[in-house]
């Protein structure tokens, strides 16, 4: 089966650097098949992301969709990919346009991808908000006056409503409480589960990534050090630095 | 010996929004006390008005006792001789508790000649000790750089470093991992479990997590928007939480821990 995305010995490099800030990097997400990238700051993770994106260009490699080379100039195909890939990012402080009210936000994608007008989008707006465990009058209220918890399920409304394939996520459960996060981490699984959404996820979090990715490729420095199964890569960690990272997270007393 | 006695503390915004409400909890000389709870709990606000440095806008009732100062109501100019000298803290974001401006050595030799008296080249001496304790690579190199120059980890030392430059007799750190990697977490969380041992000091950890609580302290206060819930041995609280609320705190953590164990079942 065709990958949805896939990077091919993927570079980048930053103008007026020396070094790449991650190199060598080949992955492919399937469809049904989650994938985290786990590595610390400067890892490198948000750049694949941004590759992924089709945010940013690779220097060396390629960044593939359905097979074919992602091309920003081809408007027919990018329009294909923004309907298929969409994204939810870590601070939903500031991910959301605060001027705006949320039936607008969550209407966006449907909007600017020609897909709806203001009265078709309806009703695909009200069943992505009523998805996430938003209520149906959230439409007419401003992002400041939802909590935290409340505003990552709304841009994951956004991210959701034109039904795309594959969602990315850059640290979606971060900036959360713990028990917000565990209900955030249980949205996204229901919506995994019943959308056949497929997930990329960047996280530190390594009990996050193991509740929602089938696979998980480790970063550091910029290269992969590991990738496989998220059983097999945290179960039996064969680098050192997957080790590490797993021996470090701080557990609660028996 | 009780180093630090809150008593029905409460803290009001100006429109008359209680933000802490009758907070009572004591930390003796040595001991070392969490204080966790989520975002709104008041916990951050609570050591805030520990120090008597509540934000404009807010103040606060009750008692405090730091060292046998009353802080509540108390002029600022006698509480900056107990910061410092009676208790230290550690904020969260150390980007932001760093002087941009001032070389990170500039910044530790104040309150050490403050409170030694050294100058010159014992002064500088000293800075070189302070920056060894907390594990840096290189303290001379750390001691000329600015506070962008280094790590987030680095950074963090170099605040810790500050704090236990006056030799305080209570460490407040605010969530002091939180901004942190999960790698640099562990050791920071070790490095500070070590330090205040060998000095014998009291801490006050803030933090939500209560897995970082229970690398460094003995005992912890629940709090949930404003109020104490629970308090008591960390490993109690874990094991048999009493109140709905930390039962709800402990199965979050433990639910988010268990996705790790099932994969590392063979």
């Amino acid at each position: 089966m065709t990958p949805v995305l896939e990077l091919k010995d993927a570079a980048v490099r930053y103008r007026g650097t020396a070094a790449d800030v991650v190199a060598d990097v080949s992955l492919a997400v399937e469809a049904g098949e989650s994938l985290a990238l786990v590595g610390e700051s400067g890892a490198g993770k948000t750049t694949l992301l941004r590759l992924l994106l089709g945010l940013a260009r690779p220097t060396a490699g390629a960044v593939r969709f359905d097979g074919a080379g992602l091309n920003p100039r081809d408007r027919e195909q990018m329009r294909r990919f923004r309907r298929s890939v969409q994204c939810v990012f870590q601070d939903p402080y500031s991910s959301l346009d605060p001027s705006r009210r949320v039936g607008a936000i969550v209407a966006e994608p449907l909007r600017s991808l020609g897909l709806d007008s203001r009265s078709t989008a309806a009703p695909k707006v009200a069943a992505a908000l009523e998805r996430v465990g938003l209520q149906a009058d959230a439409v007419d209220r401003y992002p400041h006056e939802f909590s935290g918890g409340q505003r990552q399920r709304i841009a994951i409304a956004r991210a959701t409503v034109c039904d795309p394939r594959v969602l990315l996520a850059d640290e979606p459960v971060s900036a959360l409480d713990v028990t917000t996060r565990v209900k955030v981490v249980d949205l996204l699984a229901e919506l995994k589960q019943e959308r056949g959404l497929t997930l990329v996820m960047v996280s530190h979090d390594l009990s996050v990534v193991a509740s929602l990715c089938e696979r998980t490729a480790v970063l550091e420095r910029g290269r992969i050090v590991e990738q496989g199964a998220t059983s097999q890569v945290l179960g039996e960690p064969g680098h050192p630095y997957t080790r590490r990272l797993i021996e470090s997270v701080p557990r609660l007393p028996v | 010996m009780t180093l630090l006695d809150v008593r029905g503390l409460t803290v009001r915004t100006d429109d008359g929004r209680i933000l802490v409400d009758d907070l009572s909890f004591t930390v003796a000389g040595g001991e070392r006390l969490g204080l966790i709870g989520e975002s709104g709990s008041g916990k951050s606000l609570t050591t805030l008005a520990v120090l008597g440095l509540l934000p404009d806008g807010m103040t606060s009732s009750g008692s405090v006792e730091l060292a046998g100062t009353q802080m509540v109501g108390a002029a600022e100019r006698s509480l900056t001789g107990v910061r410092g000298r009676d208790a230290a803290v550690v904020f969260q974001e150390p980007l932001t508790a760093l002087d941009p401006l001032m070389r990170l050595g500039r910044q530790i030799a104040e309150p050490l000649a403050r409170r030694t008296g050294l100058t010159g080249k014992h002064l500088r001496g000293a800075v070189h000790q302070a920056l060894e304790q907390v594990r840096l690579p290189e303290p001379d190199r750390i001691a000329r750089a600015f506070a962008h120059e280094v790590s987030g980890g680095q950074r963090q030392r170099v605040a810790l470093a500050m704090a236990l430059a006056c030799e305080p007799k209570l460490l407040i750190a605010d969530e002091p991992t939180t901004a942190l990697d999960v790698s640099v977490q562990a050791e920071m969380l070790e490095l500070i479990d070590g330090l205040v041992r060998e000095r014998e000091m009291a801490v006050l950890f803030v933090s939500h997590d209560l897995a970082v609580v229970s690398r460094v302290t003995d005992r912890v206060l629940v709090m949930k928007d404003g109020r104490a819930v629970e308090q008591g041995v960390v490993h109690d609280i874990v094991r048999a939480p009493r109140e709905t609320y930390t039962r709800a705190l402990v199965a979050s953590a433990r639910k988010l821990e268990s996705a790790l164990d099932l994969r590392s079942a063979p």
